[in-house]
């Protein structure tokens, strides 16, 4: 039995997200498993970035809906979807720019995985500080995010939305710019998430990483879904050959 | 955490001692009289900065919230000669409603258009005030002053204890609020609203927090002033002049921590009190705002952004 089976955590139903007359994402149906790693893929504009935004609740959808662990969240705000297990990071890293590393997890702690009962401010801390040993940026945890690189930028971004404590995260191009060894390392960070029961999907340009990461992936082209399947069905559809390279 | 709580509130009640020592020993009035102009900015200007600061919203409303402070008291006053205590709790909870009212209108709009609303509001009040007869319309209303409290010589004194009183519980809450996950929530939207709320923090409800407990303590901080100056009318009680100043007050002291607006309100309101008896209170206006400008182009963190350039200042969060 393959993890998609055991019934979908997330369900996008006939999801529409109109932009005045432009139609950015065009009746969206998809389903993801619990723990499933999945692929994001399409050429730029093709919707990938508005769809992760109507899953967090930064955009409502037009029409359609977002079913998410069997509960209808289509207009709830981000907040809830965060407490209920969403969590996300940007394409350009948002960090809260007057606080330092350990500060930015610490909002998640505060708010997001309050529930998980770490009562005292130490214990939050160090559960902060294991986050970020586990990414790679326990060193620059008393660093402000205004000194960071893009790179620690991306990975703090990516540590950030693990503090909330997801059963979902979706990494919106969270390895561009990454050196191919770090590429890597964060691959297997995502990999280990998933087999944590944590669902990833992952927005990427960078294919190989796509094709090693994925057990399933799609292909948005223009606000359509044009395929849905493993990484090499997908890689070998004609429509997605055509949408990549032209014809 | 605990041990600079323990500093805190001891020096919280060495301050209040102090003031109550200084009514007992000093017989002239007039240090008083200027001295509650200074304690009144110390309230304003810590109680804005919860929102305004730590938040980032910039309420140009103060005159607002403080003209609804003075109106509660006059109300009250007026209706059922009520005691100060009561007319101080009364004016908190007026402002936390218009806090509220405020808050669920205007902060879903962001930066420049949330203080246009906010000036719109305190325009709007006043003109409603201004037709009101009962509290003297534009006219204005004579207050008597009630018999002073047996421990004080003068009324005047006894209003610089309150309002030094007023001081300590509002500072104590903003500290409070700056030292809890409340604190780094609104800190966390002040820098990036979305980020904020797909990390968890309900921004909304933290922003109308703010605006409440924001809005309570500038009305408190106003209550007095009725009594103060035995007289209130519109056009003082909302002057813009206080949104004004307790802004420039917040910014110049620095936002960061609660001690910046207090230190920013000494520096101004000492200064404002000084040109007011040597050269004359107009002068205040220009002062203000050649200080202001020259805070925002050479120190933009205020007075607390200079401390810590001082290398024997480890940044602490007491």
């Amino acid at each position: 039995m393959t993890r998609a089976e055991q019934g979908p955590m997330l369900r996008i139903e006939a999801l529409t997200k109109s932009f005045g007359g432009f139609v950015a994402l065009d009746n969206i149906n998809v389903e993801i498993g619990k723990g499933e790693r999945f692929g994001l893929i399409g050429p730029n504009g093709s919707g990938k970035t508005t769809l992760v935004n109507c899953i967090s609740g930064a955009l409502q959808p037009s029409k359609g809906t977002v079913v998410f662990g069997g509960e209808d969240i289509t207009l709830l705000p981000p907040s809830q979807r965060s407490h209920r297990g969403i969590a996300r990071s940007f394409q350009i890293p948002r960090p809260f720019r007057s606080m330092t590393v350990i500060e930015n997890l610490m909002v998640a702690f505060d708010f997001a995985a309050h529930r998980h009962r770490l009562e005292s401010a130490d214990h939050r801390r160090d559960a902060a500080m294991a986050v970020l040993n586990r990414i790679g940026l326990a060193a620059k945890a008393d660093v402000a995010t205004t000194a960071l690189t893009q790179v620690e930028l991306r990975k703090m971004e990516l540590a950030r939305a693990m503090a909330t404590g997801p059963k979902l995260l979706i990494s919106d191009e969270a390895m561009a710019g990454l050196s191919t060894s770090e590429v890597d390392e964060v691959l297997d960070l995502l990999i280990g998430l998933c087999g944590e029961d944590i669902a990833v999907i992952m927005i990427e340009h960078i294919m190989q990483a796509v094709m090693r990461f994925s057990e399933r992936v799609m292909c948005l082209d223009a606000g359509r879904i044009i395929a849905v399947g493993t990484p090499a069905e997908v890689m070998g559809n004609a429509r997605v050959q055509e949408a990549y390279l032209g014809t | 955490m605990r041990k600079s709580s323990i500093a805190f509130w001891c020096g919280a009640a060495a301050f209040l001692a102090m003031v109550f020592l200084l009514t007992r020993t000093i017989g002239n009035e007039y240090p008083f009289f200027a001295g509650y102009v200074i304690l009144q900015f110390i309230v304003l200007a810590v109680a804005w900065s919860i929102l305004g600061g730590y938040a980032g919203y910039v309420n140009f409303g103060t005159s607002a919230f403080f003209g609804v402070g003075v109106y509660t008291a006059v109300l009250l006053l007026k209706a059922f000669a009520a005691p100060l205590l009561v007319q101080i709790v009364a004016a908190a909870l007026a402002g936390s409603l218009l806090g509220l009212g405020v808050g669920l209108l205007t902060l879903r709009m962001r930066g420049i258009f949330f203080s246009i609303a906010t000036i719109a509001l305190a325009i709007i009040i006043e003109t409603s005030v201004m037709n009101w007869r009962y509290v003297g319309g534009a006219a204005g209303i004579q207050l008597q002053r009630p018999p002073v409290m047996a421990l004080f010589e003068s009324y005047v004194k006894m209003l610089f204890f309150v309002q030094a009183m007023l001081a300590v519980v509002v500072i104590a809450t903003t500290r409070a609020i700056q030292n809890s996950r409340i604190g780094r929530g609104l800190q966390a939207l002040r820098d990036d609203e979305l980020a904020a709320e797909c990390t968890g923090v309900p921004t909304l409800r933290l922003k109308l927090l703010a605006c409440v407990i924001s809005g309570a303590l500038i009305s408190a901080g106003g209550a007095p002033a009725a009594l103060y100056l035995q007289y209130a009318n519109p056009e003082s009680a909302f002057n813009l002049n206080y949104s004004v100043s307790v802004l420039a007050m917040s910014l110049i002291g620095g936002t960061a921590h609660w001690i910046g607006p207090v230190l920013g309100a000494i520096l101004l309101g000492v200064t404002q009190q000084l040109l007011a008896v040597t050269i004359s209170s107009e002068v205040n206006v220009l002062v203000l705002g050649i200080t202001l400008v020259v805070f925002v182009v050479a120190a933009p963190k205020g007075i607390l952004g200079l401390l810590e350039l001082l290398p024997l200042r480890r940044r602490s969060r007491p």
